[in-house]
């Protein structure tokens, strides 16, 4: 198994000088290909600003975090963006575009690799929307959809271009419990089938078994793992 | 492919977010109208105004034009020696030469009896210096005393000049004096005279009692077949007295412009209202591109978490900014063709939607909505996608 998220001695604080606030203190953790790992811990833990040192979008600049075999500690922005594009993002609101059909907004994750043709785009985001339970909705703007749909439509957006990592926040946090644990299944087994790895922050424990491990945060901290 | 998906799917992601809200499309395209409008109609009575400055000079007949070198324009000119226009005479390249007298004077309507001013034009009627059917057709009948020509475009303050005359109600008075109207032409206004009188030489002197027939306004020089008028301009520059401005047809037609763009303030004004047009329209662009990346910024930031480039967003607010400028500018346009003819029809003068125009006009909306452009995408920096979890 190669491991895919390679975090070593992470630190990271916001602010400067006597305002500095710490919030992730030598945070060591790495993750294997195809694992689901589940970060909890109570809010103000860092769990949130840990998934976005992950995914490339905020900059640390102490210890060594490796994605997908690229070191992010002062990296440049083009290095991120291209990491980025590897990897699928499942958001606590679902952020979808509201111009946008279901099929557009999942296709949009396709626009950008541009090695497809506008049908196979068509096809394989169709393909997806199926395979998440929406294959009746595709031409819907998120506008005449119900929470737990939108949620499956992200989840169909952040599979659909097969990334190696998904980073999810809180993605149950605006669902009922039924719509919230189907959701997280769901994602469970499409990337099980494709060896996606799984980085998934929350604190809803009534997800907490559909993890291979969880690690709890707290104050910056990992409690155990 | 690479090269078009590179424009074509911001420009598609544009387009969709445009049409998506209807009615802050509609405001948007009725901003780009609103500066289209302001633009095309300040441009048109700008170019109007040359137009119309030239009316008079556009319709003489002749080779090569004195004026006195102090006339600043035709409207307004300074007398110079007949004797001067005779020594032209001495070229043999020249075969004829006319005096052509020009006076403003008020011109009493008949019906209502207000007096306006209009201009006066004297000239031989034995001579072919106006290029206008009607003239020539009457011109026996100016050489009777007292009778006048009346410019049919002339304003409509002057009377239904037509009317009466069908009615046999013919008289009238110029600067107090007497005159019978036996005819119409069409020449235009411009914006130094409402009006146009054309009458002879002789009752010219009647009308204006204090002028003299050896102090003339304008000279019209007509050349032999096959004589360079730019030679012949040449040769007679050092013949005549230093104090005569000599132009050929161009020439004179470029002056008259150029007096109205330059000397008097007009063709500033508009050039002023031109730049206004352009400025409220691009507050209004900015404005809504401004306020529509607002909007959108969590979408934005969700795909620049997804990997998109920062350069795809710009290309999607000019994208954006395009389609404004071209949705605002057709109903912009169809709209201006409309108020340019109500124009014509109010106003006497001519506006001519010419391709040239509808062309400078597309060029200033597009670079008014690109500039919009430019100032808003500064505001695409808020969209972090740090911030979406």
């Amino acid at each position: 198994m190669s491991t895919v998220i390679d975090v070593e001695h992470l630190d990271f604080s916001f602010g400067s000088g006597a305002l500095t606030q710490p919030v992730l203190k030598d945070i060591t953790l790495s993750i294997q290909k195809g694992e689901i790992v589940l970060i909890t811990g109570p809010s103000g833990s860092g769990k949130t600003t840990f998934l976005t040192i992950i995914g490339g979008l905020r900059q640390a600049f102490h210890g060594s975090v490796r994605v997908l075999d690229q070191q992010f500690i002062n990296s440049s922005e083009p290095v991120k963006v291209k990491v980025r594009q590897q990897i699928g993002y499942i958001f606590q609101q679902h952020n979808l575009l509201k111009s946008l059909t279901a099929l557009q907004n999942v296709s949009m994750t396709l626009e950008m690799g541009n090695t497809l043709t506008e049908q196979q785009r068509r096809d394989r985001s169709a393909e997806m929307l199926i395979a998440v339970g929406l294959g009746d909705r595709l031409e819907y703007k998120p506008g005449q959809l119900s929470g737990g749909q939108l949620q499956r439509v992200s989840i169909a957006r952040a599979l659909v271009g097969q990334p190696k990592i998904i980073l999810a926040d809180e993605p149950t946090a605006s669902l009922d419990k039924q719509s919230g644990y189907e959701a997280v299944s769901l994602l469970k087994r499409l990337a099980k089938e494709s060896q996606t790895t799984i980085l998934l922050v929350t604190h809803d424990y009534r997800i907490l078994d559909i993890a291979d491990r969880v690690v709890e945060l707290e104050d910056g901290v990992i409690k155990k793992v | 492919m690479n090269k078009l998906a590179w424009f074509y799917f911001p420009a598609r992601l544009a387009w969709r977010q445009l049409i998506f809200d209807r009615s802050k499309l509609v405001a948007a395209i009725c901003g780009v109208l609103f500066a289209c409008v302001l633009v095309f109609m300040q441009l048109g009575f700008k170019d109007s105004l040359y137009a119309s400055a030239a009316s008079a000079p556009v319709k003489l007949s002749g080779d090569l034009f004195l004026m006195h070198k102090q006339s600043e324009a035709m409207w307004r000119p300074v007398q110079f020696k007949r004797s001067e226009l005779m020594r032209a005479l001495g070229n043999p390249a020249v075969a004829e030469v006319y005096p052509l007298y020009l006076g403003l004077a008020p011109f009493k309507n008949i019906q209502t009896q207000v007096k306006r001013t209009l201009m006066v034009y004297g000239f031989d009627p034995d001579s072919q210096i106006f290029n206008i059917d009607e003239i020539k057709s009457k011109q026996i009948d100016l050489r009777l005393k007292d009778t006048v020509l009346f410019d049919e475009y002339s304003r409509p303050e002057f009377g239904p000049v037509r009317q009466l005359l069908e009615a046999d109600q013919n008289v009238t008075e110029i600067n107090d004096y007497k005159v019978n109207i036996v005819g119409l032409f069409r020449m235009g206004v411009s914006f130094a005279a409402d009006g146009n009188v054309i009458t002879s030489d002789l009752n010219f002197m009647r009308i204006f009692p204090r002028r003299h027939h050896s102090d003339i306004d304008m000279g019209v020089i007509k050349l032999h077949p096959g004589a360079s008028a730019k030679q012949v301009e040449a040769e007679l520059k050092s013949q005549l007295n230093e104090f005569i401005n000599i132009f050929t047809y161009e020439e004179l037609l470029k002056y008259e412009k150029d007096y109205w763009a330059n000397t008097a303030p007009i063709g500033f004004i508009f050039g002023f209202g031109t730049v206004m047009g352009w400025v409220v329209g691009l507050v209004i662009v900015y404005q809504i591109l401004f306020t529509d990346i607002a909007n959108h910024r969590n979408e934005f930031a969700t795909l620049k978490a997804m990997g998109y480039e920062h350069s795809y967003f710009i290309r999607l607010v000019f994208a954006s900014a395009f389609f404004l400028a071209v949705l605002g500018f057709i109903p912009g346009y169809l709209l201006s063709v409309g108020l340019y003819h109500l124009a014509e029809s109010q106003m006497y003068m001519p506006m001519p939607m010419l391709l040239s125009k509808i062309i400078t006009v597309f060029m200033f909306i597009l670079s008014m909505c690109v500039m919009a452009g430019l100032l808003a995408i500064r505001k695409l920096k808020d969209a972090n996608p740090a911030d979406m979890f």
